[in-house]
C-alpha cells in the first residue's frame, strides 16, 4: 500500500484531471505558457514596485486600461482569423472618438446619437476598406495602411488641430464609472449560475453520447471557473467596482468568443485562414466573410473611440495612435497566427491584459516613454519568435 | 559506382514509405526506376535530393565511394545531383536564360553581367540542339520545352546524377523524341540518369537497367534486355490485379447527369483547357475519365463543379434540369459532391478536427443555420467515420495527423454528408497505401450500388479500368475516345490518350 496510491485515490485524482483537461480542452500550450508568462511579469511587477501593481486601485486601473485594447483585439482577431490585418483601427478610434465628440459639442447631440454616429462611422468606414480588399483585390495591408493615414488626416481636420471636450457627463461615464459593488456581486452571481448550467449542459450531452462525466469531473468544471469570476469580481470591489469599459470588454468578449466558437461564421473564418482553397471549394463565400470582418472591425474600432474619448474626457486629434499595434500584438501574442486559422478570443483577452500590465507596470516604474516603446517591441517579435520554434517542433 | 543508396528507410505518420530500399546507378547509365504510384519512387528521390535531410531517413547514400549526408537541396546540387521533378520548379516571369543561372549568375565585382549569362546560355542550349532564345520568358513555353530548359539548367550545374520524374508525361512525341535523343546525348558524357516513368514502352527503349519499387520496397534490379515488360509489370502489381476491384456487378439506370459542349479557357492564357467536351452519366454508374497529365481532366471536372477561374461556355443538366453554377456553392446546392485531387492542398483544412473538416461544406445543413450544433456534428460525423472505417482516435483528432488513406476517407465523408446526386472524384487514391486503396474502391463501388452517379479522374489506368463502367478518353482538351468496360484495355485507352492511334 505504501509504494502505490489506493484505487480510489487514483480514480479521484483520474477524474479531476480529466475535469481540467476537459475544461481546458480548447487551449493548447500556447494559452497555458501566455497565463503563465502573465502570472510572472504580475509577480515581478509586484516584487519591484513593492506591491503598489496588485493593490486594489491598481488592479481596478489595469482593468481599465486593457479595455480598449482588448475591444480592438476581438475585431483584430477576426480579421486575422481568415488572414488579412487592419492597421487603421487607430485612426478609426481617433476619427470615431472626434466625431462623437464633436457631435455632442457642436451639434447638441444627446447621448444615444452621439455614440451610435461613431459606431456607424466605424462601420461604414469597414465596410469600404473590406470592400476594396474583398472585391478589388487589393492587399488588407495596402487598404489599411492607407486608412491609417487618410483617416488620420481626416481627424486633423475636423478636429482642426484642437482638443474638444466632452460635456455630457453621461458619456464620460462610459470610460470613468463604475458598478456598484452590489451589482457586481449579481453579475458575479449570474455568471456562476451560467457556468453551472453551461456544465450541465456539457454534462448531459455526453450522457447522450454514452460517456460519462464523473461527479468530481462536474465539480471542478464548475468550482475552478467561479472561483476566478468571484476572484476578479471581488478584487475590482475592493477599490471602486467593476469599471463600466470592463463590463463592456466583457459584453464584446463573450459576443466574440461565441461568433468565433458557436456560429457557422466563425467556423468559416477559421477554415478560410486554414485553407483558403478547400474553404471555397465547401462553397464558402470568402468574398463575403472577408467584407464582414472588415465592418464588424469597424464598429469595435468605433465603439473603442468611444471608450478612448471618454475615459480621456476629451478627443484630441492624436488620439488612438499606435491602438493597431496594441492590438496587433495582443491577438499575436495571445496565440493568433499572422498566417490566418489559429486563435482565440480568450487568448486575445489575455494578450491585451499583458499588453497593459507591461504599460501599467513600467510606468509604475517610471520607466520612460522611449523605454516602454522598446520593451514592447522585442516583446512582440519574442512572442511570434517563441510561437514559431513551438510549432516547428509541434 | 556513380551512386549508391543502401538500406533507404523513411516513414511518415502511419505509412512505411521507404522500407530498406537499395539503388545504385553508374557512369553513363540510364537506370528506370518503376513501380505504381505509391511504390516509393518520388520519396526516395526527395531522399536523394536532400528535401528529406539525412537526420529524417534511415539508410546511407554514397556517391563516388564518398558517404553523403544532405541537410538540404544546396548539399545534394553540390554533390552533382540535379532532379527534374514533375512539377517544374522555373520562375514563369523570368527569361530562359535567368532561369537557367537563377542564384549563380556570372558576377563581376558582385554585378550581374547580362552578355555573359545569355552567351552562356544560348551555349548551353545549342549543345542540347534546342532553337529557344535565351532571352524568351518561360511562361511563353510550351510544358515539353520548359522540361528541356530545365534540363540545361541541370548541365550548367555540371550535375553527374541527372533525375527525371515522369519527364514525358505532359510531352508530345516530338517532343519526347528530342528528349531521348538529348538523354542519349548526356549518356555520352558519363552522366548517370535516374528515369522515372509509368510508360514501360519508354523505358524499354531508353534504359540499361531497371529497378521495380513496391510499397516502399525494391523487388529487383534487372538488365532491360532480359526481361520483359510482362515481367516488369508483374514485379511492379505482385498481386493479382483483379482482386483489388469489386466484382463488377453494378446496373447502371437512368442518365441523370449531362454535360453538352463544355468548353474552358484559361483565365489568363485565354488558351482553351477544354473544347466541347460532352457526357452522360447514369445512376448508379461510375464513369471513368482517362488521360494524361494537361489533357484538361481536373479543369474539366473544376469548371463544372463553379471553380475555375476561366470562361466556360456549354450546358450542364441534372435529372432533364439545366443548371446554372456559378460558384462551388452552386454545385453543392444542386447535388454535386466534389473529391478534389490534391487533398492537403484543395480538401482539407489540416490543422482542424475531423469532424469539423467532415462538415465544413454543409455545415448549415449538418450543424445549425447561424448557430452550430457539435452535438449534431458529433453525431453525423460519428456515423460517417465508422461508415467510412476512418482509422483514428476520435472525431477530435487533428486531420493533419492522420495517413493519406484515412485524410481521403475524411475528404469522401465530407462530401457523403451532403447526400449528392453526383460524386466527382479527381485523383481519389493518389498517394495513400494499397489497402486503403481497396477500401476507397470498395465505397464507391457501394455508392454507386446505392444509386448515386460517380465520374471519376484518375491518372491510374488499372484503377480507371477495374472500376469504371464507361470510360472517356481525354487529349489535349478533347474526348478522343468512349469505351464500356468491357472494351477498354489499357492499349486502347493509352493510345487514344497519347493520340498515337
Amino acid at each position: 500500500m505504501s509504494e502505490s496510491q489506493s484505487p480510489r485515490d487514483k480514480n479521484e485524482t483520474a477524474a479531476i484531471t480529466q475535469g481540467l483537461r476537459e475544461l481546458f480542452i480548447k487551449l493548447d500550450w500556447r494559452t497555458y505558457t501566455m497565463v503563465l508568462a502573465l502570472i510572472v511579469i504580475w509577480i515581478t511587477f509586484a516584487y519591484t514596485t513593492h506591491g503598489v501593481f496588485l493593490e486594489a486601485r491598481n488592479f481596478s486601473n489595469l482593468m481599465r486600461q486593457a479595455t480598449i485594447t482588448g475591444v480592438l483585439a476581438v475585431g483584430m482577431l477576426m480579421v486575422i482569423l481568415p488572414g488579412h490585418i487592419d492597421l487603421s483601427i487607430g485612426s478609426i478610434a481617433g476619427l470615431t472618438g472626434a466625431l462623437a465628440a464633436i457631435a455632442q459639442a457642436l451639434w447638441g447631440y444627446g447621448l444615444i446619437p452621439a455614440l451610435a454616429i461613431g459606431i456607424v462611422t466605424g462601420l461604414i468606414i469597414g465596410l469600404v476598406q473590406g470592400a476594396l480588399v474583398a472585391y478589388a483585390n487589393i492587399p488588407a495591408f495596402i487598404v489599411t495602411l492607407g486608412g491609417l493615414l487618410a483617416w488620420r488626416g481626416v481627424v486633423k481636420g475636423i478636429t482642426k488641430g484642437n482638443t474638444i471636450p466632452i460635456g455630457l457627463a453621461e458619456f464620460k461615464a462610459i470610460g470613468q464609472c463604475y458598478l456598484m459593488s452590489k451589482v457586481g456581486i449579481g453579475l458575479a452571481a449570474v455568471a456562476v449560475l451560467a457556468i453551472i448550467f453551461l456544465a450541465w449542459r456539457r454534462h448531459q450531452s455526453k450522457r447522450r453520447h454514452g460517456a460519462t462525466l464523473g461527479a468530481t469531473n462536474l465539480v471542478v468544471q464548475i468550482l475552478l471557473p467561479s472561483a476566478l469570476v468571484i476572484a476578479f469580481i471581488y478584487a475590482l470591489n475592493q477599490y471602486a467596482g467593476v469599471p463600466i469599459p470592463v463590463v463592456i470588454l466583457i459584453v464584446v468578449a463573450l459576443l466574440g468568443a461565441f461568433l468565433t466558437q458557436n456560429t457557422t461564421f466563425g467556423r468559416y473564418l477559421y477554415a478560410i485562414g486554414g485553407n483558403a482553397d478547400a474553404a471555397r471549394l465547401s462553397g464558402i463565400n470568402i468574398k463575403r466573410h472577408v467584407l464582414a470582418v472588415f465592418c464588424i472591425m469597424g464598429a469595435l474600432a468605433g465603439l473603442g473611440g468611444i471608450i478612448y474619448t471618454a475615459r480621456v474626457g476629451s478627443a484630441s486629434p492624436d488620439a488612438g495612435r499606435l491602438l493597431e499595434l496594441d492590438a496587433i500584438a495582443a491577438c499575436v501574442i495571445g496565440g493568433t497566427s499572422l498566417m490566418g486559422g489559429r486563435g482565440t478570443v480568450f487568448g486575445a483577452i489575455l494578450g491585451a491584459i499583458f499588453m497593459a500590465s507591461l504599460d501599467n507596470g513600467m510606468s509604475l516604474r517610471n520607466y520612460q516613454d522611449f523605454t516602454q516603446d522598446i520593451v514592447k517591441g522585442v516583446i512582440l517579435v519574442a512572442a511570434v519568435g517563441l510561437d514559431m520554434i513551438g510549432r516547428k517542433r509541434g | 559506382m556513380l551512386l549508391e543508396m543502401r538500406e533507404i528507410t523513411k516513414s511518415f505518420p502511419g505509412v512505411r514509405a521507404l522500407d530498406g530500399v537499395t539503388f545504385d546507378l553508374r557512369e553513363g547509365e540510364i537506370h528506370a526506376l518503376v513501380g505504381e504510384n505509391g511504390a516509393g519512387k518520388s520519396t526516395l528521390m526527395k531522399v536523394l535530393s536532400g528535401v528529406y535531410s539525412a537526420s529524417e531517413h534511415g539508410g546511407a547514400i554514397v556517391i563516388a565511394g564518398a558517404v553523403k549526408k544532405f541537410s538540404g537541396i544546396r548539399d545534394s546540387e553540390a554533390a552533382g545531383v540535379a532532379i527534374i521533378f514533375q512539377e517544374l520548379s522555373l520562375v514563369p516571369e523570368m527569361t530562359v536564360g535567368e532561369n537557367i543561372f537563377l542564384g549563380r549568375e556570372p558576377r563581376r565585382f558582385g554585378i550581374v553581367q547580362w552578355d555573359a549569362l545569355y552567351k552562356k546560355a544560348a551555349d548551353l542550349l545549342k549543345q542540347l540542339h534546342l532553337s529557344i532564345d535565351p532571352r524568351t520568358p518561360i511562361r511563353q513555353l510550351g510544358i515539353g520545352q520548359q522540361q528541356l530548359v530545365e534540363i540545361a539548367k541541370a548541365l550548367s550545374q555540371e550535375a553527374r546524377i541527372l533525375v527525371l520524374d515522369e519527364p514525358t508525361a505532359a510531352l508530345t512525341d516530338t517532343e519526347v523524341q528530342t528528349l531521348m535523343a538529348i538523354l542519349e546525348q548526356l549518356r555520352q558524357r558519363q552522366v548517370g540518369m535516374v528515369y522515372i516513368s509509368h510508360k514501360l514502352n519508354e523505358v524499354f527503349r531508353i534504359s540499361d537497367r531497371i529497378t521495380v519499387l513496391r510499397d516502399g520496397k525494391t523487388i529487383d534490379t534487372v538488365a532491360t534486355q532480359e526481361t520483359s515488360e510482362a515481367q516488369v509489370i508483374a514485379k511492379m502489381v505482385g498481386r493479382e490485379v483483379h482482386q483489388v476491384f469489386p466484382p463488377d456487378t453494378r446496373q447502371p439506370k437512368e442518365v441523370v447527369f449531362e454535360v453538352r459542349g463544355l468548353t474552358v479557357a484559361d483565365a489568363y492564357t485565354t488558351k482553351k483547357v477544354v473544347k466541347q467536351v460532352s457526357f452522360t452519366v447514369k445512376r448508379g454508374e461510375v464513369l471513368g475519365i482517362a488521360g494524361l497529365m494537361g489533357a484538361g481532366r481536373s479543369e474539366l471536372l473544376m469548371a463544372i463543379f463553379g471553380a475555375y477561374q476561366g470562361r466556360v461556355t456549354g450546358d450542364i443538366f441534372l435529372e432533364g434540369k439545366r443548371l446554372r453554377i456559378n460558384s462551388p456553392a452552386d454545385a453543392i446546392g444542386q447535388g454535386i459532391g466534389f473529391v478534389t485531387e490534391d487533398r492537403k492542398r484543395y480538401g482539407l483544412v489540416l490543422e482542424q478536427t475531423i469532424v469539423k473538416n467532415m462538415t465544413l461544406a454543409g455545415l448549415p445543413k449538418l450543424s445549425g443555420r447561424f448557430v452550430t450544433n457539435l452535438d449534431k456534428e458529433t453525431r453525423l460525423g460519428g456515423k460517417a467515420m465508422k461508415d467510412l472505417r476512418v482509422k483514428a482516435n476520435s472525431l477530435f483528432t487533428i486531420v493533419g495527423t492522420l495517413s493519406g488513406g484515412n485524410q481521403q476517407k475524411v475528404v469522401l465523408a465530407k462530401w457523403l454528408l451532403n447526400n449528392p446526386k453526383v460524386l466527382f472524384l479527381d485523383e481519389p487514391t493518389r498517394g495513400i497505401d494499397i489497402g486503403a486503396k481497396q477500401e476507397i474502391y470498395t465505397q464507391i463501388d457501394k455508392l454507386a450500388q446505392s444509386g448515386l452517379a460517380i465520374v471519376m479522374v484518375s491518372s491510374e489506368l488499372p484503377e480507371v479500368l477495374g472500376l469504371a463502367d464507361r470510360v472517356l478518353v481525354l487529349r489535349e482538351g478533347r474526348v478522343t475516345g468512349e469505351f464500356t468496360r468491357h472494351e477498354a484495355t489499357p492499349e486502347i485507352v493509352m493510345a487514344r490518350a497519347t493520340g498515337s492511334f
